[in-house]
């Protein structure tokens, strides 16, 4: 069984605290995601994994071993990094096999594990070059062979993709989820990009400041973020806030702006009786711009909210447009189908899903 | 009128700052290589003498003792001298690359030398070297009585002198630029080798050094260039001597122009290193140019 | 490796060993750099007597001060016995403006090649760039003619003028190198805010410039300070700068050989080089690594 275990891990450059205090339980076989904006500690907490980077303190366990003093090489993994790391001298056969020749492996293994992998990920007429003649979306083939050809129990993947180009980097994402389902061994996969995390994960770590905010399968972080960081930051276009005041007149409602402008929401019992005796309060409503489209163009369901507001713009995306209007001084964003848009200035009839919306305490972020 | 004047001025006026300095370069760098090499073709002695007199005095400099003499030095100095800087320069970066703490200060010792005239090291080794006083005497004090260290006198040992000196001033140098080299592998590459098992040793002889083969290639040409230039360290060191036995061409061309008065002798002379330089820097140039 | 330090390592005796014999090594070779220094100063600071009683590595006895004054003020240099002094004041009257013109003509250069680039600028830079390459040897007896022709044969004046030319290509070179780093999209902005030529680069390329400006002036200094060939083919006498000065003190055959007053006098030499090399030896460093394509 080659799970991973962080207890307590904490890591600190001088005096700057990078990762402060993380727990977290990998499952053999697992995809887990580390995603978060720059700077919140994903890659350090990557490289305490893999040995890169010494512990401040706190224990990791790779396979029930505690590894906390062991060198990279016997941690038996293997690692694909951002910049692709090929040796620039060495040919592309060269960076595969360097890997097994300094664990002294008989050559007859290694031409044949060389063999396997290139076939499997199409480099086989690239193994006399040199990193220098190869293109981007081919570094990144070979430093994926590297890094499979040893067959070692976890791999850890330092943002990947981000040098490629975006119709490159949708291909590989595909190559690495079916590599995963084909070899089963557990992956740690540090990304900024949302939807990469979304795409390949189990299971989503969402970090911010070195903490993970939220850990759980995609699913679940999209639809149930734990607070306003993991909302904001999981979805594109993101998540619609809106501040407002939680209210009880004739069942629960969020009231937003005020004067003739003023909207409630009405809020279904499911959410209602969450916030019960919660009246008066601040809270932010949070929308996905999936959840608000143009009135009567679904399937009727239970507790829409239909209102109108002008347009403001209007942005084509291909299969959906965006439609950007106010309410109370704050930008929303509705996705409606090309048919339904509008142009700016039109007034126009938005139906909500409130079934869907999240409720967050406005002075800590947390969901309600 | 004035202002159609005045825009075509500025128009022009980044042409006309840089015509001067170009025109300065024209005439005292590629006009006076000219006039030295006409020069070279000509009988002139004490005074310049502008009849052609094809390749007399390139037959007189090469049958010249002191010539060869000057040729055969600067070829052991600069072999020993290249290949001295390079394995020391090599070592002390790799050394300091291992996460030393007092790094700064280490290399602010090694480096100091660098910071020194030529005249300067010269002197110092010349009392370092003393016969009699220098380490001769220290040795013997030591107790190695038929400690013998007469090198700076001893002309078939005097141009070691020379390279001893010169190697303590330029090795750190060479550190300086290897090191610079050294840091600027990028460092995923040493994570994916540490990843891929690979030792410190392993790192190095396999991944690091090979990647080294362009600085390694600008440091032979500018330790090469020191070499051939290398004049200030022998006049203060040995000045030439004893008698003429660690002559090099640079110093050669001085006293043949100007003690000696022999201004054609001296312009074929200068004519011979200015076509060493150009044979070593020019491929050297045009490599470079060509890889940006 | 600086960044990459963090990397898990074995630990064990074999690791102690190695780490123990690193630093050996490393000493070892400080006291190879250190040795030549501690012997300049601990000889200058001997007396003539106790220096031929004493090795080279025994600490003065009694400190004595008097070989530094000698050197300053009258030890022989030829036949004038003024000491280091006026020659000392010869370098640094050649060493000011010549730092100062080049400088100021190579940012100049440099800005007018790369921020204006007019057709040919290629060219001109390639042949100027030549000039930082040939030796020196190959242009001593026309520009002493020239020299002559201009009545600045033998002065300070003239080595000024000499430093400048040959300097020239070497600061054109590093200040390109600088301006070719800028966008050249801030002269473009400034120029559709109405600044010429001139304007740009006084009021926003110079003081853009510090940090070059800078290593390039470290750089010429240290080079025109420390330059004996120029020195020694085109001052005669009075008008010698300090190198040669020095030279001439070690070197003089007459009377008898005081070491301490050489070493005192090489150390005086010296002093300003060394003195901006510890002040700014990050500056140093980099214009080493600037300077390595001229050598």
């Amino acid at each position: 069984m080659t799970g991973i275990t962080l207890k307590e891990v904490r890591k600190s450059f001088g005096a700057t605290e990078v990762i402060k205090g993380i727990d977290l339980e990998i499952e053999q076989g697992e995809f887990v995601v580390l995603v978060g904006p720059s700077g919140c500690g994903k890659s350090t907490l990557l490289n305490l994994i893999a040995g890169l980077e010494t512990l401040s303190s706190g224990d990791i366990l790779i396979g029930g071993r505690r590894v906390n003093d062991v060198p990279p090489r016997d941690r038996d993994i293997a690692m694909v990094f951002q910049s692709y790391a090929l040796y620039p001298t060495k040919t592309v056969r060269d960076n595969i096999t360097f890997g097994m020749e300094t664990r002294r492996v008989p050559k007859a293994a290694q031409a044949a594990a060389l063999e396997e992998f290139a076939g499997l990920l199409q480099i086989g007429h690239l193994l006399d070059r040199k990193p220098g003649q190869l293109s981007g979306g081919q570094r990144q083939r070979v430093a994926m062979g590297r890094a499979l050809v040893r067959k070692p129990e976890v791999f850890l993947f330092d943002e990947p993709l981000s040098n490629l180009d975006a119709k490159l980097r949708i291909e590989m994402r595909t190559e690495i989820k079916k590599l995963h389902q084909r070899l089963g061994k557990t992956v740690v996969y540090v990304t900024h990009d949302q939807i990469e995390a979304m795409t390949l994960a189990t299971r989503i770590a969402v970090m911010d400041e070195g903490h993970i905010r939220q850990l759980a399968d995609p699913a679940t972080v999209y639809e149930d973020p734990v607070d306003l960081f993991v909302a904001g930051f999981m979805g594109s276009p993101p998540m619609n806030m809106l501040s407002g005041r939680l209210v009880r007149d004739g069942g629960m409602a969020v009231l937003c702006g005020d004067g003739p402008t003023q909207l409630r929401f009405p809020l279904p019992d499911r959410i209602a009786n969450r916030v019960a005796g919660a009246e008066g309060r601040d809270i932010v409503l949070g929308l996905r711009p999936e959840t608000i489209f143009a009135a009567g163009t679904q399937l009727p369901g239970p507790d829409r909210f239909v209102f109108e507001r002008p347009v403001v713009v209007d942005e084509p995306t291909g299969p959906d447009t965006m439609i950007v209007f106010e309410i109370a001084g704050q930008d929303l964003i509705a996705r409606v189908r090309p048919q339904d848009a509008r142009p700016g200035g039109t007034v126009f009839r938005f139906e909500v899903e409130m079934d869907r919306a999240k409720l967050f305490d406005a002075k800590t972020g947390l969901r309600l | 009128m004035s202002s159609r004047f005045g825009r075509a001025l500025e128009r022009r006026l980044p042409l006309i700052v840089v015509s001067p300095l170009f025109a300065a370069s024209l005439v005292f760098v590629y006009g006076f290589i000219l006039w030295t090499v006409w020069i070279s073709f000509t009988r002139s002695r004490v005074l310049p003498n502008y009849e052609f007199a094809g390749l007399l005095q390139y037959e007189r400099l090469w049958s010249t003792p002191r010539w060869h003499v000057a040729l055969s030095n600067l070829v052991i100095f600069w072999v020993l001298f290249v290949v001295l800087c390079l394995a020391i320069g090599m070592l002390l970066a790799i050394l300091l690359d291992q996460r030393i703490r007092i790094e700064g200060v280490i290399r602010t010792i090694y480096l100091y030398p660098m910071a020194l005239s030529f005249v300067v090291t010269g002197t110092v080794w010349k009392w370092i070297m003393n016969p009699g006083l220098g380490v001769e005497r220290l040795m013997q004090q030591a107790g190695f009585d038929s400690f013998r260290f007469d090198w700076l006198v001893n002309p078939d040992y005097a141009i070691y002198a020379v390279v001893i000196a010169g190697v303590w001033q330029s090795s750190g140098y060479a550190m300086a630029l290897f090191l610079a080299g050294l840091r600027s592998v990028d460092d995923e590459l040493l994570k994916a080798a540490a990843i891929d098992g690979a030792g410190p040793l392993r790192i190095y002889a396999r991944i690091v050094l090979p990647m080294m083969r362009p600085v390694l290639m600008s440091v032979v040409i500018i330790l090469s260039h020191l070499a051939i230039k290398s004049f200030d360290l022998v006049v203060a060191l040995t000045g030439g001597g004893p008698g003429y036995a660690t002559d090099m061409p640079a110093t050669f061309m001085y006293a043949f122009a100007f003690q000696r008065s022999e201004l054609g002798l001296a312009a074929a002379s200068a004519v011979m290193m200015l076509m060493t330089v150009i044979a070593i820097i020019v491929p050297y140039l045009y490599s470079e140019l060509r890889r940006r | 490796m600086k960044q990459a330090s963090g990397i898990v390592r074995p630990k064990g005796w074999r690791q102690n060993v190695q780490r123990v014999l690193l630093f050996v090594v490393l000493g070892l070779f400080c006291i190879y750099y250190l040795v030549p220094l501690f012997v300049m100063v601990s000889t200058s600071l001997k007396s003539l007597a106790e220096i031929r009683e004493g090795t080279l590595l025994a600490p003065p006895r009694a400190i004595s001060t008097d070989a530094w004054a000698k050197a300053w003020n009258s030890a022989c240099v030829g036949v004038r016995c003024n000491g280091l002094a006026p020659y000392f004041a010869n370098s640094v009257f050649m060493v000011v403006p010549a730092v100062l013109i080049s400088t100021f003509l190579g940012a100049l250069n440099g800005y007018a090649l790369t921020k204006w680039r007019f057709r040919g600028a290629d060219t001109i830079f390639a042949l100027m760039l030549f000039g930082a390459f040939i030796p020196f040897q190959v242009i001593l007896l026309p520009m002493a003619r020239t020299l002559g022709e201009l009545g600045l044969a033998g002065t300070i004046p003239g080595l000024v003028f000499v430093h400048t030319v040959y300097g020239l290509a070497f600061t054109t070179l590093f200040f390109r190198n600088f301006f070719i780093g800028v966008s050249s999209g801030i002269v473009q902005a400034a120029q559709i805010d109405g600044a010429g030529f001139f304007g740009i680069f006084f009021r926003i390329v110079l003081p853009m410039s510090i940090p070059a400006i800078v290593v390039t002036v470290i750089w010429q200094f240290t080079q025109i300070w420390n330059d004996f060939l120029f020195g020694i083919a085109f001052t005669v006498g009075e008008s010698n700068p300090v190198t040669v000065a020095l030279n001439n003190v070690v070197n003089t055959s007459t009377g008898v050989k005081e070491y301490n007053v050489d070493m005192a006098a090489a150390i005086i030499a010296a002093l300003p080089t060394l003195a901006v090399y510890v002040v700014a030896g990050a500056w140093f460093v980099r214009g080493l690594a600037a300077g390595a394509v001229k050598g």
